[in-house]
């Protein structure tokens, strides 16, 4: 390792700890609503470094399987029609990668309640 | 520098002029977005609401004052209309009637006091749209008429080519809308912000649309649809602005305006509103990437696109 501890993660985690025992409990109004949004902003660079490494092999797996190597070129094949042929196929990796990203962005949106029928 | 209170004291004799009035009292700045702000203030002890755009916004507000007349004629449940125009008040300015009641929709869904206002909502808020849906949009002066996926669609491509990215999920979206596009029925006038946060509720329910100022003229399922996107169920179970299902929204419009309704159609909006939250994301957190008002806050919205991703998964389940 190029670096001495702690890691980056154990960096971010630093702060965000500081913001949620210091900053929330003593500030009130706009200032805590932004302090949230910091320490939910830290969480998920916490996520990131956790997860990231394997989900860049993962969406590169995805990618190729369809033939592309890189979301540019899948997003023009899909736009021309190139696709259509295999939409569900596609529907199903691309929906591998959301959840990937809700996983780093906001893991309980997955399991918040739907209707839809 | 101009202090908060000259800003105050000028306004308030600006409105006392306007409206010919003796006195305006109270003015307080109740909220400000980036192109216009909201005051409520007392003129001659009756309770008003101003709305001013900023120098800067080239929207022209006169188009909004004449919608909101228009709903107001049509029995749509809106403030009135007291007086609009351009001048020392703002670039634009409308002052409407005050109407009492609750916007925020984390209170209205939970709230026991809204209790009653949650059984009538979706019924109410149908009648309400079929009778702003009888209004003819293009008997209103400068009301725009956009494609809206052409609208979207260059929006997107604008972003990605600032931003540099590309997004497979929203082109995954374009496509279906594309390939299922159903053909419109009817033309009129459609308000484009139909949900909880512009809705004033009381105990008894709706009581006043707001917020007019995406008004324009196109199909009037748009407004359904926009109704029915997840976003705007904020955490709710059901589908219908969080307090009632598709079918009871269907048939209560139905109902009011005589017309029938075909849910897949409702879908289809749903879908293009759907697609629309997750770009107009893509916008607030582009105004922070590009410079224009750096925050972390708008930052972290960037990073809340993949939830409209998600819910266009979710609103075309089995429809791909």
């Amino acid at each position: 390792m190029p670096h001495d501890l702690p890691s980056a993660a154990q960096l971010v985690e630093s702060v965000r700890e500081w913001l949620e025992k210091d900053v929330l409990t003593s500030t009130t109004g706009r200032v805590q609503f932004h302090s949230r949004v910091a320490i939910n902003v830290l969480a998920m660079v916490e996520r990131e470094l956790r997860l990231g490494v394997q989900q860049v092999v993962d969406h590169r797996e995805r990618l190729a399987l369809l033939g592309f190597t890189n979301d540019a070129e899948l997003a023009s094949a899909i736009r021309s029609g190139d696709m259509d042929e295999r939409f569900q196929e596609v529907v199903d990796l691309v929906r591998a990668s959301v959840l990937d990203k809700l996983a780093v962005a906001n893991p309980a949106y997955v399991a918040a309640p739907t209707s839809n029928e | 520098m101009t202090s908060p209170q000259d800003i105050s004291a000028d306004l308030s004799a600006a409105l006392a002029t306007e409206l010919g009035v003796a006195r305006v009292t109270d003015l307080a700045r109740l909220s400000g977005g980036a192109s216009r702000e909201t005051w409520g203030f007392v003129a001659d002890g009756r309770r008003l609401i101003l709305q001013r755009q900023r120098f800067g916004d080239i929207r022209d507000m006169g188009v909004e004052a004449r919608v909101v007349q228009a709903a107001f004629n049509a029995g749509v449940p809106v403030p009135e209309l007291i007086a609009n125009g351009s001048g020392d008040i703002g670039s634009g300015f409308m002052i409407l009637s005050h109407l009492e009641g609750e916007t925020i929709a984390r209170k209205i869904l939970r709230d026991e006091q809204f209790s009653q206002a949650r059984q009538s909502l979706v019924t109410q808020s149908a009648a309400a749209l079929a009778s702003l849906h009888s209004i003819d949009g293009t008997k209103i002066d400068g009301l725009p008429s956009l494609d809206q996926v052409q609208q979207y669609r260059e929006t997107l491509d604008n972003l990605n080519v600032q931003l540099g990215q590309s997004h497979p999920t929203f082109e995954l979206a374009f496509r279906w809308l594309e390939r299922n596009r159903p053909t419109s029925t009817r033309t009129t006038l459609v308000h484009g912000d139909f949900r909880l946060g512009n809705l004033m509720i009381d105990a008894n329910g709706l009581c006043g649309v707001l917020d007019w100022e995406l008004a324009h003229i196109g199909d009037p399922m748009e407004d359904l649809g926009w109704l029915c996107v997840r976003a705007w169920r904020f955490g709710s179970r059901l589908p219908v602005a969080g307090v009632g299902d598709y079918e009871t929204l269907i048939s209560a419009y139905q109902d009011a305006s005589g017309v029938s309704v075909d849910r897949e159609v409702v879908r289809w909006w749903e879908v293009l509103g759907t697609l629309k939250w997750g770009i107009m994301c893509m916008v607030q957190t582009s105004s922070h990437l590009l410079g224009m008002t750096r925050s972390h806050e708008l930052a972290a919205i960037g990073r809340r696109v993949c939830e409209n991703e998600y819910d266009l998964f979710l609103a075309l389940e089995e429809k791909w």
